[in-house]
């Protein structure tokens, strides 16, 4: 009785600053800061009036649009890189999976300022290249979860195959990716919320251009500080409460179809997400180092 | 999963080569071999390539501009010799920052571990409606941290915020988080605070996997809950326990996002000089001043700080950590 006690008490906390958000949301310009739960005057005209205050569809348009093409290419190119490694033998594959392993401990910072400079050679600062360029090459979080995933498969599938004369990539294309849809549903489902959550990102590649290029997040970022009271902005800032709680909606809906799938249809290895956090590949790196 | 790994694509990978030898009617062995081997490369070649430009390539790339001056104009590289390096020493602001990522680091590991482990260890003794619980706990972990911050930002305002005023019922005056030098590092911590499930989760986790039946020995040999605790449970999730550490502190030698939004959004800036992180910094150097070989000898002290530091942590663990199936 006691936990259930402290449980209830500790989800009021984390959901208070969303029941906090909802009331910000409908409240009139003036009674934002005023903490109320339940607002004094009700204006859902907040809603209809943010879209033409702030670029808000734009914003959405571009994060989507990034977004898929980033999950789309981290998750076919890892998958295919994941098969390589799971299914060849060949020399030198063990020590390649370590350093695909190895790149988890990189910080970002090191290889920030060369990307730049690589995209700015390129001539393609200012798009969205930057922002999902690198994911058409893997990434190796997701190539160790497919990894395991295709480990799990039974042989006999491709060796029926095989009989039946189809060669390495018919296997990959046909046999081996069907079978691993919902690993790889959650894969794009995990890099859509990522690349949906990209700040930094935006900010180096986007600042610099019109307000409508931006994504979502860089957007709320620019509205806060447009309507900040205490940046001499216009304090409207129920726009930006708006804006906040419509931006974080994909994303909820991301993690609640990824633990649909992982709980409803559990594939050879089912990757649950707490399950692929401690079977991280940095978590099988950091063993390696203990033992 | 080993023994699965043993018998399942791995071994598949033989007996198609195997097979693929009987159908080719005696073809030498290492045809077959090489052809396979060939087939291997050239699945995993997306990721050759991505390694050689995006990792090798940028991480020499990146030592050179190090040792470099970068003209914005032109885009040239003119070589600097250890100027960026001595520079680091010379500017104070560089000490600044390093002070106050360590200080924000040593601040909020601790914390979040002990938070999380506190919240894990209450949704693992419940029985019934953890799922629930956990939705709700991990809500604000799948909220998008822009959209954290602009709450937050109200919410700790240190006259009209949600926090102070609580505190005000209970007759406590609350500090200005967002403007008090002093409550800077605690402002961050909270915000991380309330997305911290990622680390419970895996607390989470490790705890499912204690078998019961150890406590049911101490229980017999009269071992009271704290004891239980730190005799078994502690060590038993030495593992996780290890692993959070180190994300943690490698996230909070990172911390960025969270600074940029509360304190460096707009370029005005009136911020206090304790919200200034390393990550901060090195990004204003790089991406305001476009001082890259600046900035890039920045990113190389951190990444030779965080080396230490691991490997520091994995000397550490080599003696606490219990590792199911090392030892």
């Amino acid at each position: 009785m006691k936990t259930k006690i402290l449980l209830t008490g500790f989800a009021v906390l984390f959901l208070y600053p969303l029941a906090w958000l909802i009331a910000a949301s409908l409240k009139p310009s003036g009674q934002v800061f005023d903490n109320a739960l339940i607002p004094r005057t009700v204006q859902w005209r907040n809603y209809v009036q943010v879209w033409q205050e702030l670029p808000l569809v734009s914003w959405l348009v571009n994060s989507v649009a990034i977004a898929l093409l980033a999950a789309a290419a981290v998750s076919v190119s890892s998958s295919l890189v994941a098969f390589g490694f799971a299914y060849f033998r060949f020399p030198g594959r063990t020590f390649l999976f370590g350093l695909v392993l190895a790149t988890m401990m990189l910080p970002a910072s090191i290889t920030m300022i060369p990307t730049y400079l690589i995209w700015k050679q390129l001539g393609v600062l200012g798009t969205w290249v930057p922002l999902f360029g690198a994911n058409l090459f893997g990434s190796a979080f997701y190539i160790f979860l497919q990894r395991q995933f295709f480990l799990g498969l039974p042989r006999e599938l491709f060796e029926a195959a095989r009989i039946d004369g189809a060669g390495y990539w018919k296997m990959f294309w046909r046999i081996a990716m069907p079978l691993s849809i919902p690993s790889f549903v959650i894969v794009f489902l995990f890099e859509f919320q990522a690349s949906w959550n990209n700040f930094q990102g935006a900010l180096i590649y986007l600042n610099s251009e019109g307000v409508e290029d931006f994504t979502a997040p860089l957007g709320i970022a620019y509205a806060m500080t447009k309507y900040s009271p205490t940046a001499g902005g216009q304090g409207d800032y129920q726009y930006v409460m708006v804006a906040s709680l419509l931006v974080p909606c994909p994303c909820w809906s991301c993690s609640a179809s990824a633990n649909a799938i992982s709980s409803k249809a559990p594939p050879p290895n089912p990757p649950s997400p707490a399950d692929t956090i401690s079977a991280s590949p940095l978590f099988a790196l950091i063993m390696k180092l203990v033992s | 999963m080993k023994r699965r790994e043993a018998g399942g694509l791995a071994g598949a990978a033989e007996g198609h080569t195997a097979s693929r030898q009987a159908a080719a009617g005696g073809r030498p062995r290492g045809t077959a071999r090489g052809h396979e081997a060939l087939a291997g490369y050239l699945f995993i070649s997306p990721w050759i390539v991505g390694f050689l430009v995006f990792v090798a390539g940028t991480m020499v790339y990146s030592l050179v501009i190090s040792f470099s001056h970068y003209n914005l104009a032109t885009g040239d590289l003119r070589p600097a010799g250890t100027a960026n390096y001595e520079q680091l020493l010379a500017d104070p602001r560089v000490a600044t920052s390093l002070g106050n990522t360590l200080f924000y680091a040593v601040l909020a590991v601790p914390v979040e571990i002990c938070f999380a482990l506190m919240l894990a260890l209450l949704l693992h003794a419940n029985r019934r409606g953890t799922g629930f619980f956990r939705t709700v706990y991990y809500l604000p972990r799948m909220t998008p941290l822009v959209a954290t911050a602009s709450m937050f930002l109200l919410l700790l305002n240190g006259n009209t915020g949600a926090i102070n005023q609580a505190l005000r019922l209970v007759g406590i005056e609350g500090p200005q988080w967002l403007v008090d030098p002093t409550w800077v590092k605690p402002s961050i911590v909270l915000m991380t605070l309330w997305a911290v499930s990622g680390t419970m989760v895996i607390f989470l986790a490790a705890l499912q996997t204690v078998p019961r039946e150890l406590y049911e020995v101490a229980e017999l040999d009269g071992a009271g809950p704290v004891r239980k605790f730190f005799s078994i449970t502690l060590p038993m999730i030495s593992g996780a326990m290890f692993f959070n550490v180190i994300v943690l502190t490698i996230a909070a030698f990172q911390v960025f996002d969270q600074a940029y939004l509360l304190f460096w959004r707009d370029q005005s800036n009136t911020a206090p000089e304790a919200s200034l992180f390393y990550a901060v910094y090195l990004f204003q150097q790089a991406f305001r001043q476009f001082d890259f070989g600046f900035a890039a000898a920045m990113a190389w002290l951190l990444f030779v700080i965080l080396l230490v530091l691991t490997t520091i942590q994995a000397k550490i663990a080599t003696r606490h950590v219990y590792y199911e199936g090392a030892r």
